[in-house]
């Protein structure tokens, strides 16, 4: 027995791909995420959202190696801001607008592909964009561009069940990924620029059925309901009703400490986005970030980044969670770069404000009181605010490399804005914007006066030829030391970034761009050790894994998805 | 409590403040223009056009890529018909919803869309183009550096569709104020090779780690970074000042010329 026992272990590792041992991902495997390095099990890497990958196989010394293993092409128009899943050397990866691909992650050939069929009047802002997927046990979970959770059989890749979650037609859509744990997945809305009223909601896993939902924006009565103030002046159009469709959105994942039971989860923009004046008061709980009972949605500390937000500074970056030691003593902390362009740390068992610094150029803000809010700083009609809409980062993943201590940050330097409010009228399904905006591309010799009709920096989709250079802004990876906020080195890029970062215990650093190349980063010393040229501009977190003992690098850059490993 | 009637005059004031401050009307009419659409309509359009397209496709018309409304060239729609079907239907599944606006609404901003180039119309009077060739060509020497539909040098950009990428206003800073109003991408840059060699040019694309030029002769040439001893951007333009060099009427006769010139 003892012969074919260990005759079948040797199998067992002698398995070609598609053949793996395909154990249910319970969510004891989800909490102890960080110990299957092999496996990329949900949107974050692991509940601490670190992005922090302990496999060495690669470093910077062989980086230079890396080849070419496989292309998937998706064939699907617009911007791909998916991060796959790789569970026991499966991909699953969504692609626009709402399908589930099942891919050997060996290979690149596909299993099976889910497509869901989307209400064809959809709404949805900025892109039809979805970040990816849930796994808990044999299911998947997709949040969908009309507001469903969809549960896909992780074998056929055939649907189980569908919930409503929010009414489309008023603006309402889920493009993040959703996060499972326990028994639960837990989804935010999208719709931030259609006047939504936001949430976060739980479901059951195995039936869909809606557990708990935790509104962003509170009703009259409730706490944070005071910052949501009285209209007292004729002077200029007031909503009395302002929090009725106040925004806050939830268009990015959220973590958890599975020690606390809490989820924590970034908040997005105000409704109006830009006309301050219709919704007076701090409007809570927009440009924050919660913690929530994961058993119960109910809120346990909240910390507003931007208080009556006026550039659309959403705070919807994933909250990354990392233990240090802060002033001598262990700290279960809280990191957050900001796209309103300073770096946090907090307490995230009691949400306090412990640092806040600028890690872009930033003049909204002058400061913060002792409580951490921020002293705000509005600029003079007609000159550029710091940053601009675009933030000093965005909704792509940061990473926290525990060996280096370092956060490492996709920062847009040097963009401004010239920002203004306008009235609007909340209509059902419409923008609920309120502004009017340009950015603002300095000219050389006077800073502070515009070129005009100047080529900015395109809001969403680049082509392959940057006529608008660096003058107006550019990209950087930062790498910030959490202890004092300073910016410890940093990788300037000529164009902005949108692509999230991967870190790993062998101290490299993985990023994209919009120029398109996917980077190896020495993780200490922001060395250039490696690139290729993927063709078009990525705009999603590159993932590593390894199957067979073998690592691997993904990433998206245009239409398809690349995947690079060393030679044999 | 505000009312919806005086909800409208303050949008209605909100846009007017608006469209004086971006300086897209200050002092300027646009009397004598070519295109068939009222004032009213495209005034109401700029400030829907603010509230619904400039999120993505930027104020400029250019902020996605292999799009510029400037061009007065739509991809699905040559008519305004089809413009209007374009903004009503939008593209959900890549990311351009559909627009639920009314025919007031969809009107001004068609009426917008297509005089988006036209707004900015500098401070001269209107010209005749057929004595702007004369100077462009004669007085002004303007094929000495560039070129058009073949003709002239490499030396700075091709001008063959200016008249549909920049406005008249633009065109008439570059003429005045050339440092001014000179486009980042075409700041002349002088580059030093790692063997030595000099190449002065301006850009045509550039990234990290390379840069794409075009030469004084129009050679192209791409560098990797890392090659270059040297790479400097200057601020400054080459081309002169026409300010006091022209009359005004020659220069609004140049400007009405270069108008003209579309492209193919």
């Amino acid at each position: 027995m003892k012969r074919y026992a260990s005759f079948a272990l040797t199998l067992l590792t002698l398995l070609p791909c598609g053949l793996h041992a395909q154990n249910p991902v319970t969510s004891d495997r989800l909490a102890n995420a960080a110990k299957e390095p092999r496996n990329w099990l949900m949107y974050g890497g692991d509940y601490f959202s670190d992005r922090f990958s302990p496999l060495t196989q690669v470093t910077p010394a062989n980086v230079k190696n890396l080849s070419l293993a496989w292309v998937y092409q998706s064939a699907v128009a617009g911007s791909w801001e998916s991060t796959p899943l790789v569970v026991d050397g499966i991909m699953y990866v969504t692609q626009r607008p709402n399908d589930v691909v099942a891919l050997d992650a060996v290979t690149g050939r596909v299993f099976w592909i889910y497509h869901y069929n989307n209400d064809p009047k959809i709404t949805v802002c900025c892109g039809a964009n979805s970040r990816g997927l849930a796994i808990l046990g044999d299911t998947l979970y997709m949040g969908t561009l009309d507001a469903h959770l969809v549960a896909i059989d992780i074998k056929s890749g055939h649907p189980l069940w569908k919930s409503d979650v929010a009414d489309s037609k008023a603006g309402y859509s889920i493009t993040l990924a959703p996060l499972a744990l326990k028994d639960e997945v837990i989804v935010g809305v999208g719709g931030g620029e259609y006047g939504i009223r936001g949430f976060i909601a739980a479901f059951d896993a195995h039936t869909g059925k809606q557990l708990w939902k935790f509104y962003t924006i509170p009703a009259p009565g409730e706490p944070g309901s005071e910052t949501w103030g009285n209209c007292k002046t004729a002077t200029a159009y007031c909503d009395p009703d302002a929090w009725k469709h106040g925004a806050g959105s939830a268009w990015v994942t959220g973590s958890y400490d599975p020690s606390l039971n809490l989820i924590y989860w970034g908040i997005g923009n105000v409704g109006p986005d830009y006309n301050g004046d219709q919704r007076p008061g701090d409007n809570l709980y927009t440009c924050s970030v919660i913690a929530l009972d994961a058993d119960t949605g109910k809120l346990k500390w909240h910390y507003q980044f931007t208080p009556h937000d006026e550039y659309d500074y959403d705070s919807v970056q994933v909250p990354v969670l990392a233990d240090i030691t802060w002033k001598g003593a262990p700290l279960k902390a809280m990191l957050w770069a900001n796209r309103n362009g300073n770096f946090y740390v907090l307490d995230r068992v009691t949400g306090k404000f412990l640092l806040g610094k600028p890690f872009v150029k930033v003049n909204w803000m002058s400061g913060f009181d002792d409580s951490g809010k921020p002293i705000q700083t509005p600029q003079p009609p007609g000159m550029p605010t710091y940053p601009a809409v675009q933030g000093g980062t965005n909704w792509y993943s940061p990473s926290y490399s525990p060996r280096t201590r370092l956060m490492y940050v996709s920062a847009w330097e040097d963009e401004g804005e010239i920002f203004g409010g306008v009235p609007v009228e909340y209509k059902e399904g419409l923008n609920f914007g309120g502004g009017n905006l340009s950015l603002f591309v300095p000219q050389a010799d006077a800073p502070t006066k515009a070129i005009p009709n100047a080529p900015t920096i395109p809001n969403l989709r680049r082509g392959p030829i940057n006529n608008w250079t660096d003058a107006g802004g550019h990209g950087a990876v930062l790498a910030i030391d959490p202890l004092t906020g300073a910016v410890k080195w940093r990788f300037r890029m000529t164009d902005v970034t949108d692509s999230g970062i991967v870190s790993t215990a062998s101290d490299l650093v993985f990023t994209g761009g919009r120029e398109g190349y996917l980077q190896a980063i020495d993780a200490r010393t922001g060395t250039l050790i490696w690139k290729a040229n993927l063709g078009a501009q990525m705009i999603n977190n590159p993932i590593t894994y390894s199957v067979n003992g073998k690592q691997y690098v993904a990433a998206m850059a245009g239409l398809s998805l690349f995947t690079f490993a060393l030679p044999n | 409590m505000t009312s919806k009637a005086s909800f409208k005059r303050l949008i209605l004031r909100a846009a007017a403040g608006l469209l004086l401050s971006a300086g897209f009307l200050a002092a300027q009419t646009l009397q004598g223009h070519p295109e068939d659409y009222s004032r009213a309509d495209i005034e109401y359009g700029a400030r829907l056009y603010g509230e619904h397209c400039d999120r993505c496709h930027g104020p400029n018309g250019t902020g996605v890529s292999g799009v510029d409304f400037k061009s007065g060239k739509f991809r699905h729609a040559a008519t305004d018909r089809q413009l209007t079907a374009v903004i009503t239907s939008g593209f959900p599944e890549a990311g351009m919803p559909a627009f639920k606006l009314d025919d007031a609404d969809l009107a001004g901003l068609v009426a917008y869309l297509r005089n988006m180039n036209t707004l900015d119309r500098g401070s001269l009077k209107a010209g005749d183009a057929a004595r702007g060739l004369l100077v462009f060509e004669g007085k002004g020497a303007c094929l000495n550096c560039h070129r058009v539909n073949g003709k002239g040098s490499r030396k700075a950009p091709d001008l063959s569709d200016v008249g549909s990428v920049r406005s008249a206003g633009s065109i008439e800073r570059s003429l005045v104020e050339p440092n001014v109003q000179m486009m980042p991408i075409n700041r002349p840059v002088h580059i030093v090779t790692r063997d030595g060699k000099a190449i002065d040019g301006r850009r045509v694309n550039e990234d990290t780690y390379t840069v794409q030029i075009a030469d004084q002769e129009g050679r192209l040439l791409s560098l990797q970074k890392s090659d270059l001893r040297e790479f400097t951007v200057s601020t400054k333009s080459n081309m002169p000042s026409y300010k006091g060099e022209l009359t005004p009427n020659e220069m609004s006769d140049l400007v009405a010329y270069l108008l003209t010139l579309k492209g193919q």
